[in-house]
């Protein structure tokens, strides 16, 4: 196995291929990032699909399947099409997926028409159609690859070139314009460079499957990063990687078209990414999630456990107020849990030294005991401190400005300007609610 | 006429209609590019049906294809809502499904009918030779039997839910203060959707069956303000192009789903320039003569 991959990669021809596809992958990346961003992926799909009549027409003009040719064909179909697209939308109520959907379909029936008159004059048969729809990278010979290789590297110096242009016109079109850059020429330099990444990649994985290497890569990229120029770098790894993966898998089981194959392997990519992005994976989502109710439930614990000291007639003296055991079942009610779910809320807070467990001596029904010790009492003073003066926040909203808030914060001061946490620190102590510790506590 | 070119023509009006009556709400929920997903891995659920029942056609094929399109559906959502872009995950989706399924086929159907060839583009000239025969009686073309059906049971379905379609179409939102399921119609209409693709492609061929989903209810789109004429109308259009289509296949001996795809194309840029309600030309010409004073006194 080992031995014919050798072979395989030490024939010249092969090696082309490899160059092509991964190029091709790693051009269709970045562009498929920019194309993402200005919410355009599907126009991949389209010019895909509207490539056909345009390459019939080139090839009914020049009797030749030499990639030049075509890709200019393919080249010029699609910027009429996304034409038609500019003007549907402009000058009528579609919306831009339904004008979308329209061109690329009558452009394709359009194309299928072309090609089957082609066929009928005998010049050219159904395969080279299949080999339209599917691409057979492992077909392209030399000088066709060439092709492909060097538009896809003007490509890539061309995205490395305008990057700043590119960046200012995915995120922010009107400082852009501001500055005095025509953004409207940019935007047609991208939308002219995805026409070209799309027509030299359907020769290599044909019509259906070119728009998956538009989309997939960018992204799959996006579960890993909020940088563009991290999101870029990724892409661009994940569509070369696809590229040659795809095309490897091909060459071996000959039987394989090689477009579908690099789908797949991008898919594969994607769907890693969806999982374990570090970003925004499902994974991270997870994990954050259950962290958060933990978190949240813990500090319920500890503020009821306070409240509790509170309320239970404890002189609330310069001294503070004695610790004592709460029963769990108590403490279950109060919060609303359910016993089991308190139990590993009590086991991680114990974990943290903020409360001991005794079993009740002597009377079996009251079950466990809770106690907090002295860095608990500490935590739950603060806990309930922050709890409170988010209540008194929230209380008087409308006094403080609103835009400073973010209720997830743990800590006010931190989100809030001081005088304001001054002044809410003097209401609680107005209603009598400021929480009070035992100066032992307070070591300082 | 010979009766062939009856069946053809009946097939195709047929698939025109069903499609372009359920494509209407894709393209009143903007979700055109959905149904072009849809039509794409359906593949995959054909040849999932076939691998496990090693049949063509049937019950099978249209239970795997169906379900592939909820899936697939179901998919784009899930994405959407885990923060993909709409776009990126309709692409995504339906690119890895419709691969999935191109592979499968090569590696262990390669040699039966459901070529990928067959699967794309149908053919639309062969529907009159595939009878439906049951207890001996001939029935006619197997394919008005299957898109027919398909056909009734979304004008049944919908007609039975036409007031919740039309609101989830028009004020989802509003559709929920109601109490309305708008998740569970909007999975209904997706397997509505599954059904009528998957019927259409395997007697006319993807490339038709997509074009009627999302041409003609366009076309009927810039027509009319109205629900009810919007899908009388899409299916008017959609017969329109399917009878145009198919004189000017013959004439030209061509394909006959890409001439259809073709003149629905047609009918949709004559609306598009002429509709008199929002087409390019009536618009302009009132611009005119407003400009020009002529229209004070109207």
């Amino acid at each position: 196995m080992m031995e014919a991959l050798r072979d395989l990669l030490t024939d010249a021809n092969v090696r082309w291929v490899l160059i092509g596809t991964l190029l091709l992958g790693i051009s269709s990346g970045l562009l498929g990032c920019f194309a993402m961003l200005r919410r355009r992926s599907l126009m991949g799909d389209v010019l895909a699909h509207t490539a056909l009549p345009g390459v019939a027409v080139a090839f009914m003009l020049t009797q030749t399947k030499s990639v030049l040719p075509l890709l200019v064909g393919a080249v010029i179909a699609g910027l009429v099409s996304t034409a038609c697209v500019d003007v549907i939308t402009r000058y009528s109520r579609i919306k831009e997926d339904t004008a979308q959907g329209l061109v690329l379909t009558v452009f394709f029936g359009v194309g299928v028409v072309l090609l089957t008159h082609v066929a009928r004059t005998g010049a050219a048969g159904q395969s080279g159609l299949n080999r339209f729809l599917f691409g057979q990278a492992a077909s392209l010979i030399g000088n066709d690859v060439k092709v492909i290789a060097v538009a896809a590297v003007i490509l890539t110096v061309l995205i490395v070139a305008f990057f700043k242009e590119f960046k200012l016109l995915a995120f922010d079109r009107g400082f852009g314009e501001g500055m005095g850059i025509n953004m409207l020429a940019l935007d047609r330099l991208l939308m002219l460079m995805v026409v070209v990444g799309v027509s030299i990649g359907l020769q290599a994985v044909g019509v259906v499957l070119m728009s998956s290497l538009l989309v997939t890569p960018a992204a799959a990229a996006r579960y890993w990063t909020d940088r563009l120029e991290h999101m870029l770098l990724l892409a661009a790894a994940f569509g070369g990687v696809s590229g040659i993966v795809g095309t490897v898998v091909s060459l071996f089981g000959t039987r394989l078209a090689t477009g579908p194959l690099i789908v797949l392997a991008a898919t594969g990519l994607f769907v890693l990414s969806l999982i374990f992005g570090s970003r925004r994976g499902l994974l991270r989502k997870v994990l954050h999630q259950l962290r958060v109710r933990d978190r949240v439930a813990r500090e319920n614990l500890l503020r009821v456990l306070y409240e509790t000291y509170e309320t239970t007639g404890v002189d609330r003296g310069a001294e503070g107020f004695a610790r004592h055991p709460v029963p769990e079942t108590v403490l279950a009610v109060r919060m609303g849990l359910r016993p089991r779910t308190l139990r590993r809320v009590v086991r991680i807070a114990e974990r943290f030294g903020w409360l001991t467990v005794q079993r009740a001596a002597g009377d079996p029904n009251v079950g466990r005991l809770i106690m907090l010790t002295n860095e608990g009492l500490a935590e739950a003073q603060q806990v309930t401190r922050r709890h409170r003066l988010w209540e008194m926040y929230l209380m008087y909203e409308a006094d403080f400005a609103v835009d400073h808030v973010d209720r997830d914060a743990d800590d006010i001061e931190h989100y809030l300007p001081p005088d304001v946490v001054e002044e809410l620190e003097r209401r609680l102590q107005m209603e009598g609610r400021e929480p009070i510790v035992p100066p032992s506590v307070h070591p300082l | 006429m010979m009766i062939e070119d009856f069946w053809v023509l009946l097939t195709a009006s047929l698939v025109a209609s069903s499609c372009g009556f359920i494509g209407s709400f894709l393209v009143l929920r903007k979700m055109a590019m959905v149904g072009d997903a849809i039509s794409h891995s359906v593949l995959l659920g054909i040849v999932l049906a076939f691998l496990l029942t090693q049949q063509l056609g049937g019950i099978a094929m249209f239970i795997g294809a169906a379900l592939m399109g909820l899936f697939t559906t179901f998919v784009i959502q899930l994405l959407h809502q885990g923060g993909a872009q709409e776009d990126a995950a309709i692409g995504v989706t339906f690119t890895g499904l419709f691969a999935l399924g191109v592979v499968l086929l090569s590696l262990y159907a390669s040699n039966v009918h459901l070529d990928t060839e067959h699967v794309l583009f149908g053919e639309i000239a062969y529907v009159p030779w595939d009878i439906l025969v049951w207890n001996g009686i001939e029935l006619g073309p197997r394919a008005v039997w299957t898109v027919g059906g398909a056909f009734l049971l979304t004008l049944v379905v919908t007609g039975l839910f036409f007031k919740e379609f039309k609101l989830c179409a028009f004020d989802p939102a509003y559709a929920l203060t109601l109490g309305i399921p708008v998740t569970l119609f909007h999975y209904v209409q997706m397997t509505l959707v599954s059904l009528t693709t998957v019927a259409a492609f395997d007697s006319v061929g993807a490339v038709l069956g997509v074009a009627m989903l999302i041409v003609p209810g366009a076309t009927a789109y810039l027509l009319t303000d109205k629900l009810e004429r919007m899908l009388l109308l899409s299916v008017v259009v959609g017969v329109l192009s399917a009878v145009l289509g198919y004189g000017f296949a013959v004439w030209l001996d061509v394909s006959i789903s890409g001439a259809m795809a073709s003149a629905a194309g047609f009918v949709f840029a004559l609306a598009f320039l002429f509709s008199p309600r929002s087409g390019i030309i009536p618009t302009a010409w009132r611009r005119r003569r407003v400009l020009s004073g002529d229209g004070a006194e109207a």
